[in-house]
């Protein structure tokens, strides 16, 4: 019995510290960001490797996505004589919910990743302390870019996700179940607000890209540096990141409806 | 073991303890490196040569006692203390350790872009400059992935001393080089030494390079050192440099021995 409480005790501690260490870390990063030089080409270059390189990725997700809503809620909202709602409900779905946590999933699996296993492989290689003896900052040159990249294009590829989405519902419910096109439309259009869904949905993957930038650059940059350590902070990463997307939209949900 | 340190030593280790987990690295450690001398650290593997280097570079922090660059204490400076530091600092890794996302010329200009106001055609020549001193032509585009290990090792030592730095510290620079090129680099470090007064601390297992170039050798063993003119260490009659060095580092210290001395085992 003493020996569990022992183990909880010092997990629990080990857990705090470390807590404590990624708020540093986090301070650090935002240090950087106001500090000159600006970064921008890497930057750039961050925002090509989490962004483009995932866009490919994001839009094959959302029009698939799509069609599978297009085709349960038509069903669904057909044995009520509904249909017409399709829009509708495709667009809430996706713009409040779908769009949001599953750009921020799928994200953390392809660039989130990506982004441990290049900070862990230049900590694993010394190419951290090399740039630390040439008077660089590794959080300014390495870590800072990319915590930016990752942060902006959740947004980005969010709104992508759910255009591909809604046109994915469109071609299954318009193109071939024949619900009328005017009115997919109109009842998306006429059903959606800015405030209550746009800026929500906007909101909840700007957060989720700060909390995968967050997690993806201090699993790199703390990881032990050798290849299993590596890959333990690749799949942390992921594990981490998706936990903590799924409660933090909980969190926001609760938040926007109060 | 090395003596008090003085005026003209440039990094003095006071004292310094290091343990990996259970396991000691340093005890009260003990030991200075001459200005404008190459000094070669040598031991068996994990003697703690290349944890060595990385403390003076404030890359690793030691447990107790304190080691001091150029009379600066790095105890208690942050990374923006150190980075000053650093500044007068060159390292070799013994990997390399270039930017893999960057080709060999951008791996060679990225100090000179970080903290110098040179324009353009001045770093491509200072680059460029560095790279025919390790003997490296038409590299500039390639990246480090597309070099041979000896490249790679010979960009990366040009790197090291593109900022012209006071202290010079390599980590196994002979390590995976073929003999042309261990004579090149060695040749290159006594020059540095020679030309720009660099202080140069080599950690090493190649004897012969290691014998030729020291002025000082320290030898790593069990946590502590034992340093001395390469002529006073083959006069001592200590069993561990004996059994260190070997018959072969012997014979070729006494060969040493018969230029004039220059001072003892400490």
């Amino acid at each position: 019995m003493k020996a569990v409480v022992q183990i909880l005790g010092r997990r629990v501690i080990e857990w705090i510290a470390s807590l404590g260490q990624m708020t540093v870390f986090a301070g650090r990063i935002v240090r950087a960001l106001m500090a000159p030089p600006t970064r921008g080409p890497l930057i750039r270059s961050a925002l090509f490797d989490s962004g483009v390189l995932s866009l490919a990725l994001i839009c094959a997700s959302g029009l698939t996505v799509g069609f599978v809503l297009g085709l349960q809620l038509y069903n669904t909202l057909s044995r009520f004589g509904a249909e017409e709602s399709l829009g509708t409900a495709v667009g809430l779905s996706l713009i409040r919910e779908l769009g949001p946590v599953l750009t921020g999933l799928l994200v953390a699996g392809r660039a989130g990743s990506a982004t441990t296993a290049e900070i862990g492989s230049m900590k694993a290689t010394e190419q951290l302390d090399g740039l630390r003896m040439m008077a660089i900052d590794p959080i300014h040159f390495v870590v800072m870019p990319r915590a930016v990249a990752l942060t902006l294009v959740m947004p980005l590829l969010s709104t992508v996700f759910v255009l591909c989405g809604i046109a994915g519902a469109y071609l299954i419910g318009v193109e071939l179940l024949g619900l009328d096109s005017g009115s997919y439309l109109a009842s998306l259009e006429n059903s959606i607000r800015f405030q209550e869904d746009v800026l929500q949905s906007l909101v909840k993957s700007l957060v989720f890209g700060l909390l995968l930038a967050w997690i993806a650059t201090w699993r790199g940059f703390s990881c032990a540096p050798h290849a299993a350590g590596v890959s333990r902070a690749t799949t942390s990463t992921v594990v981490t990141a998706s936990v903590c997307i799924l409660l933090a939209d909980y969190v926001l949900t609760a938040l926007w409806a109060v | 073991m090395a003596g008090a340190a003085g005026q003209s030593d440039h990094v003095v280790f006071n004292q310094v303890g290091l343990a990996f987990g259970h396991r000691p690295v340093f005890r009260d450690l003990n030991l200075t490196f001459p200005r404008q001398k190459i000094s070669v650290v040598m031991g068996e593997s994990g003697s703690g040569k290349s944890t060595l280097l990385r403390m003076i570079g404030g890359l690793q922090r030691p447990d107790s006692g304190e080691v001091a660059v150029a009379g600066e204490s790095l105890a208690g400076l942050d990374e923006m203390g150190l980075g000053q530091v650093r500044r007068r600092l060159g390292m070799l890794f013994q990997n390399g350790a270039l930017l893999d996302s960057m080709t060999v010329f951008e791996n060679i200009a990225l100090p000179l872009r970080e903290h110098t106001d040179k324009s353009e055609a001045e770093i491509r020549q200072v680059v460029h400059e560095r790279l025919g001193d390790v003997g490296l032509r038409d590299v500039d585009d390639l990246l480090p992935g597309e070099l041979s290990g000896g490249m790679l090792r010979r960009a990366a030592f040009a790197r090291s001393i593109v900022m012209a730095p006071e202290i010079l510290l390599c980590d196994e620079p002979f390590s995976g080089l073929d003999p042309p090129n261990v004579s090149r680099i060695e040749a290159l470090i006594v020059q540095l030494n020679q030309r720009l007064g660099l202080t140069v601390i080599v950690s090493s297992h190649h004897m012969a390079s290691s014998l030729r170039m020291a002025d000082q050798l320290c030898l790593m063993r069990q946590g502590a050192a034992i340093s001395g003119t390469p002529e006073g260490l083959a006069s001592s009659h200590d069993s561990t440099i004996a059994d260190f060095i070997g018959e072969d580092g012997i014979s070729h210290l006494a060969r040493l021995q018969e230029r004039p001395p220059q001072g003892g085992a400490s």
